[in-house]
């Protein structure tokens, strides 16, 4: 059957560019369902960029991407997307709850208000993420780690196939850094594709099972083992990765 | 008897500018607050300012001082300046503040050479306009209350009927996107509601500061609360307290103008919520910091005598 073989994600021929310079270029990118793929590459190689152009936050010059055979417009409900920390006003007057209940907007539609059952699935996000004592907690008050577990729940709460996040392990403890990879996996286990944009080299080997190199080119992209190799590295990165792999 | 029936005449007058100043006030405190929220606070300065050239051109156009198509001009102006803005920001690598500062200047300077055109004239009618340069809520009749009323009832209403949908656009635009919310069309409706606020007040405080009063009372509702609809019912409080306050302190001396008592009004109720808000207010973080060097030089008195033990 067709269905067993669909990808959760297929990007072709992506180009963006949001000045004369391209920040992606002919990108590719398969990824089959169910893997918990991390986009590793330096800084400006357009991580972020691949992720909003998947999510139709920005227009791409050329290409197409696809969500299970169809274009992300007809796909929303299914797409989970946890935006980077740093991008939101951590000081706007709102606590905990509120912000995970807004992981229900989508599915509410235009101005239904959310009610119980959508402050029920909050709390279930909470407690996945380890935040249910702080429910009522304003979110100036998060630390970094608090405030990328509440975005965490929020994507849960959209009760996604496919989640895309960027960089959650951004300011996080190590601690709750553990958590978050427990949970990612957690979702694996359930057939999700989780699609994660991350820096920290050393882990991907521990935390993924498949990697995208990313330099505005698409490198390489596949299994771990097959994929993550020093010589993909030195290409990604220019020849500047000081250690290596595993 | 003569005197007592001047005198209920001036309160029933003093009244209705109080009520139209109080709606104001209400009006631009609630919208004020997304703008405060949103970091927007110099566009409202911008529309206000953008405003003034609509004002010039409905009364060349029409010969009218109805204030209903002074406003509606006020409106158009002022919304088109923000197209500009919003437009000059997406289209070309202009910044966002030296966007406002154009737009708001070209068109102020504008406003000011047809008003003085207008001047010149000296068309008989013309006396009414210098109101909208510094406003003088004292001119506020009950079909104005009636126009403030209406108009930023219908306003707020629909912000109410968005609340969800404008909330998550101010908070997180990126995933209110992902959601599939047309955000542009969101920003623009409720950059709308802003011009309704603004040009319902420039009558009464002028356009030079109206910006303060979607400012102030947000700024100073923010110091009392953590949770938004609590935020915008204070203040519209906040505004009206202002609006109300303005105008009686204006009434009772003669030729001082309204629009900068209601604003000095309003800052009178900046200045006291950052200083003596709880959490957030100045004093209280004072006293938290006495408080926190008092405890830890106790802590540390006791780690001391249990070392000399």
């Amino acid at each position: 059957m067709q269905a067993s073989e669909a990808k959760a994600i297929e990007v072709t021929d992506l180009t963006v560019a949001y000045q004369e310079q391209p920040v992606l270029w002919d990108v590719d990118l398969d990824v089959p369902p169910g893997v918990l793929l991390s986009i590793v590459g330096p800084n400006g190689a357009g991580k972020t960029t691949l992720i909003k152009a998947i999510l139709g936050l920005v227009r791409p010059a050329a290409g197409n991407v696809l969500i299970y055979d169809k274009p992300y417009e007809a796909q929303r409900r299914i797409v989970g997307y946890v935006p980077q920390r740093g991008t939101v006003d951590w000081d706007f007057p709102t606590n905990v709850l509120d912000v995970v209940m807004m992981g229900r907007y989508g599915a509410l539609g235009w101005v239904r208000r959310p009610g119980r059952q959508e402050r029920e699935l909050a709390m279930q996000a909470l407690e996945k993420v380890g935040m249910e004592a702080y429910t009522t907690r304003q979110i100036s008050q998060l630390s970094g780690g608090q405030q990328q577990r509440v975005f965490l729940a929020r994507a849960l709460v959209q009760d996604a196939t496919v989640y895309l996040m960027d960089e959650p392990f951004q300011g996080v403890d190590a601690t709750t850094e553990r958590a978050i990879v427990t949970l990612l996996q957690e979702l694996r286990e359930k057939g999700k594709t989780v699609v994660v944009v991350h820096h920290d080299l050393q882990t991907v080997t521990d935390y993924f099972d498949w990697v995208m190199l990313l330099n505005i080119r698409r490198i390489a992209s596949g299994p771990v083992a097959e994929t993550f190799t020093p010589e993909n590295l030195r290409t990604t990165y220019g020849g500047r990765v000081a250690f290596m792999t595993k | 008897m003569e005197n007592l029936s001047i005198l209920t005449r001036l309160d029933y007058t003093l009244m209705i500018v109080a009520i139209g100043a109080a709606l104001l006030g209400a009006v631009s405190g609630t919208l004020g607050t997304y703008a405060v929220l949103r970091r927007q606070s110099l566009l409202g300065d911008a529309i206000s300012h953008a405003a003034l050239p609509g004002i010039a051109i409905a009364f060349l156009l029409t010969g009218s001082k109805t204030p209903l198509i002074l406003v509606l001009g006020a409106a158009i102006a002022g919304w088109l300046g923000t197209l500009f803005i919003l437009s000059i920001v997406r289209l070309t690598r202009i910044k966002y503040d030296s966007a406002l500062g154009i737009i708001l200047s070209t068109f102020f300077g504008f406003g000011l050479v047809l008003h003085t055109l207008i001047q010149r004239t000296g068309n008989a009618n013309q006396a009414g306009l210098d109101t909208f340069l510094f406003g003088q809520a004292a001119t506020i009749l009950e079909s104005d209350v009636l126009t403030i009323g209406i108009l930023g009832g219908i306003a707020i209403v629909i912000m109410l009927v968005f609340w969800k949908e404008l909330k998550l656009l101010v908070f997180d635009e990126g995933f209110a996107a992902s959601l599939g919310f047309p955000i542009r069309a969101l920003d623009i409706l409720l950059t709308s509601l802003l011009v309704i606020a603004i040009v319902l007040g420039l009558q009464a405080v002028g356009a030079v500061l109206m910006s303060a009063m979607l400012v102030a009372p947000a700024v100073a509702a923010r110091q009392w609360t953590d949770k938004l609809s609590v935020m915008m019912l204070l203040a519209a409080g906040f505004g009206a307290l202002a609006g109300v306050g303005g105008t009686i302190i204006s009434s009772s001396a003669s030729r001082i103008p309204t629009g900068p008592t209601i604003v000095l009004c309003a800052t009178v109720v900046v200045g006291f919520s950052i200083v003596l808000a709880p959490n957030r207010g100045l004093l209280w973080n004072r006293l938290r910091y006495q408080r926190n060097k008092r405890n830890l030089k106790m802590l540390g008195g006791q780690l001391f005598q249990s070392e000399e033990q």
